[in-house]
């Protein structure tokens, strides 16, 4: 079983800022991390490799920093690591991206399951996942949280919804996407740390791609962020638990007071 | 500080800090409140390859040495000396094997102890037996191809928890000193079984129990070295084991430090932030001091253990004596700075405290320590012809 995992070099959010004149996210100087999402997606697929067999090769698109987080994929059990990396990807939307994973996909001999996390914690689209899947062609399903093989090519999932799930069958190859219901990542291993320090971890560009410079980055988009704000205060909420009729009693008191009942 | 250490070193170190941090940090509490044995952590330190950091790559360790167990102990008991506990107890079951196994004895138990699948403990102490070792009761009677053990344990660190023990027995009581032998005991042995857990001051994450031999019949190749080997085979195990209790307190000790220096920026008192008194500022300086001071004695000692000297037990008895009596200082003091606050269950150092006497007690007290160091002394300058 080939699994490929697509990952993302995120800021902490924490220690988020945003530049006020471009609206985009200031990286210098921020500590980057996995999207915590794609981690779920990478132990997953390791998980599927320890009761399939197969290997896990970890996927992403970013500058040539993003090698390091690459690396620490390695640390968690990972195979093998490629990026997809060119200046020419600098600027890309969800879409340019989706594009350039997918050729990358491509280039990689396809697989036969693809992982993602639900989405990325930095731009939060969540539309990476499901525009890979529409350019390989791939039958797509979000938000799975938990996953079982039904037969070797059959997977059962269980997709995540507000107050539920559907179950769901898909053959594969398919692209999945995962909450982090599905499972708890394991830690690093030290073999695997030792290992990845010197493991090669090949660097694809626009022309290994064989892409033309108009399909990707800033050129190969069709959106662009225009600008960013804090959205609007929901309000207070609150969540109150018991029996119905205490519930009812107390609903009406909190009416009356409020001059609403 | 900057100890040289190799970038191996640190890529260890910031794994168990990582272990620390997100796994054992956030459950401390919870773990102690509950007396919970940390059955989660345990599997996560197995799938980080520590059970094997001492353990030699040919039994599917990593074949570091007494610096690198004691780096990871460090970086474990900053956040909970319970869980190190555990985690260190596996090794001190592991030594006899390691130093003492025959090939098969090491092929069979060594792998699945570096896998982290099997835990183990080391027997040793029991209620006539505990810093006179010479007092212990339990006796293995050779029985043609086998041993038969009677006698009860006591306070054995992992006993229930671990599949592998470590044993030592009275092999012929004539003998004394050269009358005891080590053995390899397994959970499943018949004959074999465990009193009521202990409930404890500190380290309630760790389990505590009796060891019950019933005419626990095990074969005669589970005996470790010769007969008679029993208590060098358990002196040379608490020789190499011992930094690594110094090493849990350098650890504890430095957990207690950062909660107290974070909390004295916080605290506002006077209208200012308490670190600003001098009476905070001095305590913490001595805590500070003190703690660099027992790292950076480990550490050599640690390093001298690694070079293989023929003899280093009076420096492993330092590397456990000064150590834990600066973490019982620190955490104390930890406590005082916090005040109310830190004995409170809320905050983490009043734990930390309790945590803090065991470490002077376990694997021989701070005054046995003080005798090894001293008989140490003697015998080094009645050589010199002092």
């Amino acid at each position: 079983m080939k699994i490929i995992v697509c990952i993302k070099q995120v800021p902490e959010t924490q220690e988020i800022r945003l530049d006020p004149i471009t609206h985009t996210l200031q990286r210098e100087g921020v500590k980057s991390i996995i999207n915590p999402f794609d981690l779920y997606a990478l132990e997953e697929g390791l998980r599927v490799r320890e009761r399939q067999g197969g290997s896990v090769t970890v996927l992403s698109m970013g500058p040539p920093q993003a090698v390091e987080t690459l690396r620490e994929a390695l640390t968690y059990g990972a195979d093998g690591a490629v990026l997809l990396s060119d200046r020419a990807f600098a600027g890309a939307d969800t879409w340019a991206t989706a594009y350039t994973l997918a050729r990358g996909i491509s280039k990689l001999g396809g697989a036969d399951l693809i992982l993602c996390g639900k989405q990325a914690i930095d731009g939060d689209t969540a539309q990476v996942g499901p525009e890979l899947a529409a350019f390989l062609e791939l039958p797509y399903v979000a938000w799975a949280r938990k996953l079982t093989f039904v037969e070797s090519e059959v997977l059962q999932m269980e997709r995540l919804l507000d107050h539920g799930y559907d179950g769901i069958e898909v053959r594969l190859p398919a692209l999945i996407t995962v909450v982090k219901e599905i499972n708890e990542p394991r830690v690093p291993s030290f073999k695997a740390k030792l290992r990845a320090k010197s493991q090669k971890i090949p660097v694809l560009g626009l022309q290994d791609l064989e892409l033309d410079q108009n399909q990707v980055g800033l050129p190969g988009s069709f959106t662009q962020v225009v600008k960013v704000f804090p959205p609007p205060a929901r309000g207070e909420r609150e969540l109150w638990e018991g029996a119905p009729n205490e519930l009812a009693q107390r609903l009406w008191t909190r009416l009356q007071k409020l001059k609403i009942g | 500080m900057d100890y040289l250490l190799t970038e191996e070193q640190q890529m260890l170190q910031e794994l168990a800090t990582q272990i620390a941090e997100e796994r054992i940090k956030p459950v401390r509490a919870e773990l102690d409140e509950e007396e919970r044995f940390p059955t989660e952590i345990v599997q996560d330190l197995a799938q980080a390859d520590l059970f094997g950091v001492i353990i030699p790559e040919a039994y599917g360790g990593l074949g570091l040495g007494c610096l690198e167990n004691c780096l990871v102990l460090e970086a474990l008991s900053q956040a909970c000396v319970g869980v190190a506990t555990t985690y260190a107890a596996s090794f001190l079951g592991a030594y006899p094997i390691l130093l003492f196994g025959s090939e098969a004895q090491k092929g069979q138990y060594l792998p699945e102890l570096a896998r982290g699948d099997k835990l183990a403990a080391f027997a040793l102490t029991e209620s006539q037996a505990g810093s006179d070792a010479g007092g212990i009761q339990t006796v293995a009677v050779k029985d043609g191809d086998a041993y038969v053990l009677n006698g009860t344990k006591q306070w054995i660190t992992n006993a229930g928890e671990a599949e592998t023990y470590t044993v030592i027995a009275i092999t012929d009581r004539a003998k004394g000193a050269r009358g005891a032998s080590a053995f390899i005991v397994e959970s499943s042995d018949p004959g074999l079984s465990f009193g009521k857990k202990e409930k404890k001051m500190g380290i309630r994450s760790s389990a505590t129990r009796e060891i019950i031999f019933q005419n626990c019949r095990i074969p005669a190749n589970r005996r470790l070295g010769k007969e008679g080997q029993g208590f060098i085979i358990a002196l040379k195990t608490l020789d190499y084991s011992r930094p690594g209790v110094g090493a849990l307190a350098v650890g504890l000790a430095q957990g207690a430090l950062e909660e107290s220096v974070h909390f004295a920026r916080q605290r506002h008192q006077f209208g200012t932030p308490i670190i600003s008194f001098q009476a905070i500022q001095h305590m913490l300086a001595d805590m500070a001091t003190e703690i660099e001071a027992a790292r950076a004695l480990l550490y050599a000692v640690a390093r001298y253990i690694d070079s293989q000297p023929k003899d280093f037990t009076k420096q492993s008895a330092m590397a456990k004596l000064f150590p834990t009596d600066v973490a019982m200082r620190v955490t104390t003091d930890a406590v005082q700075i916090l005040a109310g606050h830190g004995y409170m269950r809320e905050y983490p150092v009043e734990k930390m405290m309790r945590d803090a006497k065991i470490l002077q007690i376990f694997e021989g007290t701070n005054q046995i320590q003080r005798n090894i160091i001293g008989q140490a002394l003697n015998k080094e300058f009645s050589k010199k012809g002092k």
